[in-house]
């Protein structure tokens, strides 16, 4: 019976280390370029210089202001990060490498997308300090439900944008496409991030963001599962 | 230019009838063959006569429209075990120019489930005479050297069946030497080889078997020990005057 179980659960793990072997090289070849990071962060630094000062505090509160301001800066300065993340593997067709060896295609697209969360990550993690400095937001009664929903919302936008950073890249407008493609699926991600992020904020209950948090997991596994099992055919021919 | 390995063994590659169209053009229009261990066809063709669109079908990049394809003795259709049995050389380097030339045979090593993979890797790179460099960037390579540590890449998982499409592109004399001396330890050692070439000299070279394709068939096929130079010439010029 143990032998059965293990022997079921050896595809599972063969994906998951093979992901991970694709992960850990994407981030290699990030830490030593670091173009797309730094590309992300200052575009999300002065997202948040640039709201600033377009902001006039006596007619908006910060605390209204500030989660609009956060998820429209991930989002964007993301698909900076998720456009490079398959563009590495289109420099001397790194990707026929890749596709031609044993690794599964499921674990090529988990891989690819465990290195884009840890990316933008990194990001949040200097761009929400950065947003209490500038818009003078409290954070320590709030940061670990923050972090929660920056960490949902950051897994559904890394797995839709994945899937289209994958399915157009080969294409001439790829810049151009990954957006347009993309940008419609973030958004009930986006909508749930900040209406959570909002009820932080402005000191509500964390339970009154229950809501939004379960539904921004309910999209994370609908979008996780769907890219998962849908990636293969972007790669077929 | 005969195999001293017998036909007669289990062969490592087994194509039958294989077609793969994009829309009405077909690229690959009913192609058989099979190569036991050892063996090497030469393939040549014009431009645009299907050459390539075969090897990225046998390599697994392309699913065959119809047709079968078996790698030791496991169809095409089982996906991972049967790439796990081909190694594939291309013009294009398919490295990660930001890492180093270790770095990337090493992470191909890794892909393929090779557990003494930091021995394999020095010998891989070792046998393409690029250990001195393991450690550049593939950035900082010449094309030669990035061709180099892409065979190295290729072979690192000792695979069965080679599949190099126009090998020796981008190598000096010295590199395109030492991938013949590779191609030919690898036959030696049961591997078989199937290689893409318009360089007739090199590809008869190391062949036991040559084919000329033509808008997706091979015009013409010749089975070991019957391969002739000459005339292989003569077809492949006449190929070429009339286009893929």
């Amino acid at each position: 019976m143990r032998r059965h179980t293990a022997r079921r659960l050896q595809p599972v793990a063969d994906i998951l280390f093979g992901a991970w072997l694709i992960a850990r090289k994407d981030l290699a070849i990030e830490f030593r370029t670091r173009s797309a990071f730094l590309s992300a962060l200052v575009f999300a630094l002065l997202g948040l210089v640039i709201f600033y000062y377009a902001w006039d505090p006596t007619a908006v509160a910060a605390t209204d202001l500030a989660p609009g301001v956060l998820w429209v800066i991930f989002t964007f300065s993301g698909l900076l990060g998720l456009h490079r993340s398959f563009g590495v593997e289109t420099a001397d067709h790194a990707i026929d490498g890749l596709l031609a060896s044993p690794v599964s295609r499921e674990a090529i697209f988990l891989g690819k997308a465990i290195a884009n969360l840890i990316f933008v990550g990194a990001v949040q993690a200097i761009a929400i300090p950065a947003l209490a400095l500038f818009y003078n937001v409290p954070l320590g009664n709030v940061a670990a439900p923050l972090i929660a929903i920056a960490i949902l919302a950051a897994i559904g936008l890394v797995a839709v944008g994945t899937l289209f950073s994958a399915m157009a890249v080969n294409t001439r407008l790829a810049e151009l496409l990954l957006p347009m493609l993309a940008l419609p699926f973030f958004v009930p991600i986006v909508i749930a991030a900040s209406q959570a992020t909002s009820k932080l904020l402005s000191g509500r209950p964390v339970i009154e963001a229950a809501a939004w948090l379960k539904l921004l997991l309910a999209f994370d596994i609908v979008f996780v599962a769907s890219c998962t099992l849908a990636y293969p055919f972007t790669v077929e021919d | 230019m005969s195999s001293k390995i017998s036909t007669a063994a289990t062969p490592i590659v087994e194509v039958a009838e294989l077609r793969r169209e994009f829309g009405a053009t077909q690229a690959v229009a009913g192609v058989s063959f099979s190569l036991a261990p050892g063996e090497c066809l030469a393939l040549f063709g014009p431009n645009g006569a299907g050459k390539t669109t075969l090897l990225r079908v046998l390599a697994g990049l392309l699913k065959p429209t119809s047709g079968s394809a078996r790698i030791s003795g496991i169809a095409l259709a089982g996906g991972p075990l049967a790439r796990s049995r081909v190694g594939l050389i291309s013009h294009h380097t398919m490295l990660y120019e930001a890492l180093s030339a270790r770095e990337n045979v090493s992470f191909s090593a890794r892909l393929y489930g090779i557990r003494d993979a930091k021995t394999r890797v020095e010998d891989a790179l070792r046998r393409m005479s690029m250990l001195e460099r393991a450690d550049a960037s593939v950035r900082s390579l010449s094309r030669g050297m990035q061709q180099r540590v892409s065979i190295a890449r290729a072979m690192v998982h000792s695979p069965q069946l080679v599949l190099a499409d126009e090998p020796y592109s981008g190598l000096d004399e010295s590199g395109a030497r030492a991938l013949t001396a590779v191609l030919q330890e690898l036959r030696s050692t049961g591997t078989a080889i199937i290689v893409v070439t318009h360089n007739l000299i090199e590809g008869l070279s190391l062949a036991t078997h040559a084919a000329v394709m033509q808008r997706g068939k091979f015009v013409r096929y010749d089975a070991a020990g019957r391969v002739d130079a000459k005339s292989y010439a003569a077809t492949y010029r006449e190929a070429l005057a009339t286009g893929g």
